[in-house]
């Protein structure tokens, strides 16, 4: 793997930079990865080698590890108490699993979109300038400009931009999630994490989220978690079938639902099971 | 074969009604009990001591002479006791809930400090008392003072400012504290800026009840030997004085009849107190409620 020195330093295009240097483009590779909640073994030797710039899709059952993997990859799964881990997960040339890797810091790098639209109970300003200031930015002009890009980014700017200092609270369940995912987008990062993203939303919000996915990948490498596989086969490049903790499948999202290659992917992707 | 006899359920109907009814009535008598108890009890105080409160009544010290008698000793020596009991019990008590809802971890050790905290807001306050005048009063050799007074109180009501602010953070919703750390902030700054805005109401509400508890309290200041009879202002945290509650239980204890007008007088200041502190309770709730 060849080291990165020229990090972000053409600003907002820092994917793009890290790209030429990194010639693999892999964002995540995650090797040998163990985990157990208490006695409870939860993942099971996973390899996965996530590239950026695509959207990468994680499908199976309820309690396959799906969603404890995507929280493992911003170690939000450490709020869990009693959760140990083995392996490694490289994230741009360095284990995120280490114990001296901050995850303040990690976390500003990777975005996450949750499952249930969780906004602040503040104004929309507020929700979205939450993560700049925490970082340190406290210029109003620059943050109407975070809030501004990111609004646009999520594709929502235009519903909202007349009442910004309303509470979010106010809208509706699909705008709040994009009001969630414009607050991921401000803080720049490299990586958007998301866990079912669209499952407490109606059909029409749930198009816009998936519309706005495919925008955001040109900038964002992006990891979904998905029961829904009709969604996963719309919205992503790559697809990984999870089952008991362990990746089943993992191959190009048109691969998966054409030919896959495992008996288990086909019986859960036909239906016959999950 | 049908299980429901429709015709039996008619029948039955009519006594059904008669029993929904009647509890109905119960309940509202019980209510209807409590308030009535308490509206002979504001009668009976207003039209005793209506005729003695007068600003004069504020402005005089103590008395030998029920009409020169006043509760201005006491009120002040009252408020001097707030300000050590406010920010004494709510810094310790928010910041006890903090760590017991957000840092402490899952242990049978935390269990049962919380399952403790949550018992001594059941202990008797002639109990605190006689703490106080252990710790404060004797040990520490604080003597009967405004502080050693206000460090009493405020040991009374911790309890129960801890169990209320620990109940307001554990309502703000898990997901609002994921959203923060998702975006990589610290727990302080997931504390400070996600999780108190969001508990404040609660915490205020119940701070604020909790104080009114505190200037209402009679038992730990008898114990702590707070006198009755001072002719003076307090200027210092650890001069002499005497409270409201003090100086009232003195009024109603004497044989003269004029001093219980005069007592409920002094009742009459007390509770328009908690009235006020009340009413800011709600107003503070109100206010925050509008905001987030």
């Amino acid at each position: 793997m060849v080291k990165l020195n020229v990090n972000n330093q053409n600003g907002t295009n820092g994917n793009k930079a890290n790209q030429k240097v990194t010639d693999s483009g892999i964002v995540y590779d995650t090797r040998q990865l163990n985990l157990w909640y208490g006695s409870h073994h939860a993942l099971k030797n996973i390899d996965l080698a996530i590239k950026e710039n695509e959207v990468t899709a994680i499908i199976g059952p309820s309690g396959c590890g799906k969603s404890t993997y995507i929280k493992t990859l911003n170690r939000m799964v450490e709020l869990v108490p009693s959760v140990k881990t083995s392996g490694q997960i490289i994230y741009r040339d360095r284990n995120i699993l280490d114990a001296d890797y901050g995850v303040e810091e990690l976390r500003t790098k990777v975005g996450m979109v949750f499952q249930k639209p969780n906004p602040f109970p503040k104004s929309i300003f507020d929700n979205i300038a939450y993560g700049p200031r925490i970082h340190g930015i406290k210029n109003k002009k620059t943050l109407n400009e975070i809030v501004e890009k990111s609004l646009r980014g999520a594709a929502i700017w235009d519903e909202v931009k007349d009442r910004l200092n309303e509470n979010a609270y106010g809208l509706s369940g699909g705008q709040q999630q994009r009001i969630c995912i414009a607050r991921a987008l401000a803080i720049e990062p490299d990586v958007i994490l998301m866990d079912e993203p669209t499952s407490a939303l109606d059909p029409i919000s749930t198009l816009k989220v998936e519309e706005l996915v495919q925008e955001l990948k040109q900038n964002y490498s992006i990891i979904i978690v998905t029961h829904n596989m009709q969604q996963a086969a719309r919205i992503s490049d790559k697809t990984a079938f999870f089952l008991n903790g362990e990746v089943i499948e993992f191959d190009k999202t048109d691969t998966i639902f054409s030919t896959p290659s495992d008996k288990r992917t086909e019986d859960y992707i036909s239906g016959r099971f999950g | 074969m049908r299980y429901i006899d429709h015709a039996a359920v008619v029948k039955r109907m009519n006594s059904r009604m008669i029993v929904n009814k009647l509890f109905k009535t119960i309940f509202f008598l019980a209510t209807l009990f409590a308030l009535l108890a308490l509206g002979i009890l504001f009668y009976r105080i207003i039209s005793q001591g209506v005729g003695y409160l007068s600003l004069d009544f504020l402005l005089n010290f103590g008395s030998r002479f029920p009409e020169k008698a006043g509760i201005k000793a006491a009120l002040v020596g009252s408020l001097w006791m707030m300000a050590v009991v406010a920010p004494v019990s709510l810094i310790l008590g928010v910041g006890s809930a903090i760590y017991l809802e957000e840092y402490a971890k899952k242990s049978k050790l935390n269990d049962f400090i919380r399952m403790n905290i949550a018992n001594l807001a059941g202990v008797p306050s002639v109990v605190f008392g006689l703490l106080g005048l252990t710790i404060f009063v004797r040990a520490l050799a604080l003597g009967n003072s405004i502080l050693a007074a206000g460090f009493t109180m405020s040991l009374l009501i911790l309890p129960v400012i801890i169990v209320a602010s620990q109940e307001s953070i554990r309502a703000v919703p898990n997901e609002l504290r994921e959203a923060s750390y998702g975006m990589g902030a610290t727990k302080w700054q997931t504390i400070a800026k996600v999780v108190l805005p969001s508990a404040i109401p609660g915490i205020l509400t119940g701070g604020i009840l909790a104080l009114s508890r505190a200037i209402g309290e009679t038992a730990p200041l008898v114990v702590i030997g707070i006198p009755v009879i001072i002719q003076f202002l307090p200027n210092n945290l650890l001069s002499q004085f005497t409270a409201m509650p003090m100086q009232i239980f003195d009024w109603a204890k004497r044989p003269q009849e004029e001093f219980q007008y005069v007592a409920s007088a002094g009742i009459i200041v007390l509770m328009i107190f908690l009235l006020l502190m009340n009413s800011i309770a709600v107003i503070i709730r109100n206010k925050f409620q509008k905001r987030y």
